[in-house]
């Protein structure tokens, strides 16, 4: 029974690092109908940028600061420069413009950092809590902490704020906000800006655990599509309610399923993307796609 | 008549592809026998990629349907010539059906699902394959050697024909290729070629025309995956080894990204992009270990803007103009070539 106390609490925390990767890709899909393949390279390049500036001396949390401001600023300009000239193209196009975004960041990677894999400081202290029973790491309990204060602001952002109603609206109707005079392309542009900085977030938070490397996001992106699947991929709240789903049973499964065991992990996300796809296409809190003819 | 004029006839122009044809044919004929052993070598990987590419090409580029995940059927195909050669002890030729076999009903299983999966999604679920890939052949280390991998006898050319190993592989590499060339522009000209195309420009008018989607986009996967297995098959015949870490995510994506480069919807765009696949990193590697990374990425960006069609596109472009009458603006679709396809 500990033992599966234990193995929901550390699934929570891989789970929470899903969801916030998950949500930034929700960010986008809901604003431009756009799947990021790109998404995990971008947050491994912020979990870089943060790596760098400590390395320079910067403490921790200046430093995430920095990272978070400069991913802010780096999504916008790629959804400005890369992403805009596409915008309304086939779907074909746009993911391979997404892939080219994903070899180019990756490749970038290697070039400015090598592809030697480096440790990265965790900024909570390795000391274990003891509720009764129960044992919680205090880095699993920091990460879900941190997640959640991050999907706490965004709600605040999207619910309480006009410039949160101003995007909403781009994103559900662009010709009707165009004419009440909404700057929709600034606000698509501003949706990628958000998204890239959750999903650094999500790498500063995955780097202690994985190493980081160029290629730590790989698998990462795939756990993240899973639960953006599972959610529904327009429901932000989807996503964090698939990330924690996906990251629990990855490790209830990873411990209790010998087939599958500490190596096989990466099937359980395979499995629930075409499971959900095959049986319930909009996910749990989705809305389902409608298509004129 | 202007050499433009007697260019745009048809007849010359029969005459003219088929002399490329043969020309062609003969350099490649004539290459083994004159290049160094690590060139040859280098020609065999094109080939082989340029199988690939091509097979990737007949599922996206001219069926319409994405997939990130044909490292995936390339594994196995290649698992299989190793597996079969090295566990059973088999000839080399012999695994060929047994490997194109597989891979064809694995690629039909994959595109029954496929089905119901559109555009993003099919492309998430295929991402999804490639990455699962590698810890799977791990895992059933009985069959695969595990992350060892498994070392198998190069095949070697019978005594008397007196050829060398490379020139040997790159000569079953080269009937391969032509082998799939041939099929696939066949395959693209048939009547299933044509529904590939229907579906892939709009399904609802094709369905209301008569095709049979289901039918044709999972055929339409199955000899995609077939192609890629072909590939996997000559991939081990040269390396001699096989292991998890080559068929990574990076080898879907590649064979995407030469596919985009080479041109979607286009036969011989496949070997352009394959060439660039070869060529690019041995160019760019003396730069730095990421310098083919980086202009592999740019490039399918600045492809997506400038030449959707390709490499394959663009020159069909400018051959267009060329033949176009002098002064009279060029239209944007005179395509001299009859080549199906065109912009994705």
């Amino acid at each position: 029974m500990e033992l599966f106390i234990q193995q929901v609490i550390s699934g929570l925390a891989t789970g929470s690092i899903y969801a916030s990767l998950a949500v930034a890709l929700v960010l986008i899909y809901r604003s431009t109908d756009i799947v990021n393949f790109a998404q995990g390279e971008m947050a491994m390049f912020s979990a870089y940028v943060a790596w760098a500036l400590i390395g320079a001396g910067v403490p921790f949390w200046p430093a995430l600061l920095i990272t978070l401001v400069g991913s802010f600023i780096g999504g916008l300009l790629v959804e400005r420069v890369v992403i805009r000239p596409v915008e309304g193209r086939p779907e074909l196009t746009i993911v391979i413009v997404t892939i080219g975004l994903f070899i180019f960041f990756n490749a970038l990677a290697g070039w400015l950092w090598t592809y030697q894999v480096r440790g990265f400081p965790s900024p909570f202290p390795q000391r274990t809590l003891e509720l009764g029973p129960v044992r919680a790491g205090l880095p699993a309990l920091g990460i879900v902490a941190v997640v959640g204060i991050v999907v706490g602001l965004l709600f605040l952002l999207f619910q309480r704020t006009k410039l949160g109603l101003t995007m909403r609206a781009a994103a559900e109707n662009p010709e009707s906000s165009r004419l009440v005079g909404i700057r929709v392309g600034w606000m698509l542009a501003l949706g990628w800006g958000l998204a890239a900085t959750v999903g650094a977030v999500s790498g500063v938070l995955v780097a202690p655990i994985l190493f980081l490397s160029p290629n730590m996001m790989g698998a990462v992106l795939i756990f993240a599509f899973a639960a953006a699947t599972l959610g529904g991929f327009d429901s932000p709240v989807g996503a964090v309610v698939g990330g924690l789903i996906v990251g629990v049973s990855e490790n209830l499964a990873g411990t209790y399923v010998d087939v599958i065991g500490a190596d096989l992990k990466i099937v359980i996300p395979m499995a629930i993307i075409v499971g959900v796809l095959l049986v319930k296409p909009a996910g749990l809190f989705g809305s389902p796609a409608v298509e004129r003819v | 008549m202007t050499w433009r004029e007697r260019l745009r006839d048809p007849t010359t122009q029969r005459w003219l592809r088929i002399a490329v044809f043969v020309a062609m044919l003969g350099i490649a004929l004539w290459a083994p026998f004159y290049f160094t052993p690590f060139r040859v070598f280098q020609f065999t990987r094109v080939l082989i990629f340029a199988i690939a590419v091509l097979g990737l090409g007949l599922l996206t580029g001219f069926n319409g349907q994405i997939s990130l995940g044909h490292g995936a059927f390339f594994a196995i195909g290649a698992y299989t010539a190793a597996a079969l050669m090295e566990k059973a002890g088999w000839p080399f030729l012999l695994v060929v059906p047994v490997a194109l076999l597989i891979t064809f009903a694995l690629g039909y299983g994959v595109g029954i699902p496929a089905l119901r999966l559109h555009g993003l999604y099919l492309a998430l679920v295929t991402l999804a394959l490639a990455v699962v890939t590698p810890p799977i052949l791990k895992r059933f280390s009985g069959i695969t050697g595990g992350a060892m991998g498994l070392n198998i006898d190069i095949p070697q050319a019978p005594a008397w024909t007196g050829l060398a190993e490379d020139q040997f592989l790159y000569l079953l590499a080269l009937v391969a290729a032509i082998a799939a060339f041939a099929l696939a522009r066949n395959l693209v000209d048939s009547r299933t070629g044509r529904a590939m195309i229907a579906i892939r420009e709009d399904e609802l008018a094709a369905e209301t025309m008569g095709v049979d989607l289901a039918r044709v986009k999972t055929l339409a996967f199955a000899w995609s995956a077939m192609y890629a297995g072909l590939a996997g098959v000559l991939f081990t015949w040269t390396i001699g080894f096989v292991s998890p870490e080559s068929f990574t995510i990076t080898l879907s994506i590649s064979i995407l990204a030469a596919l985009v480069v080479g041109g979607l919807g286009s036969i011989w765009g496949a070997l352009l992009g394959a060439a660039f696949l070869v060529y690019l990193p041995s160019v760019a590697d003396d730069l730095n270990q990421a310098a083919p990374g980086i202009a592999f990425g740019a490039l399918l960006i600045i492809a997506m803007y400038v030449f959707p069609g390709g490499i394959a596109g663009l020159a069909r472009r400018l051959w267009g103009r060329l033949l176009a009458p002098p002064r009279a603006p060029a239209p944007a679709t005179a395509g001299a070539s009859t080549e199906e396809g065109g912009e994705p």
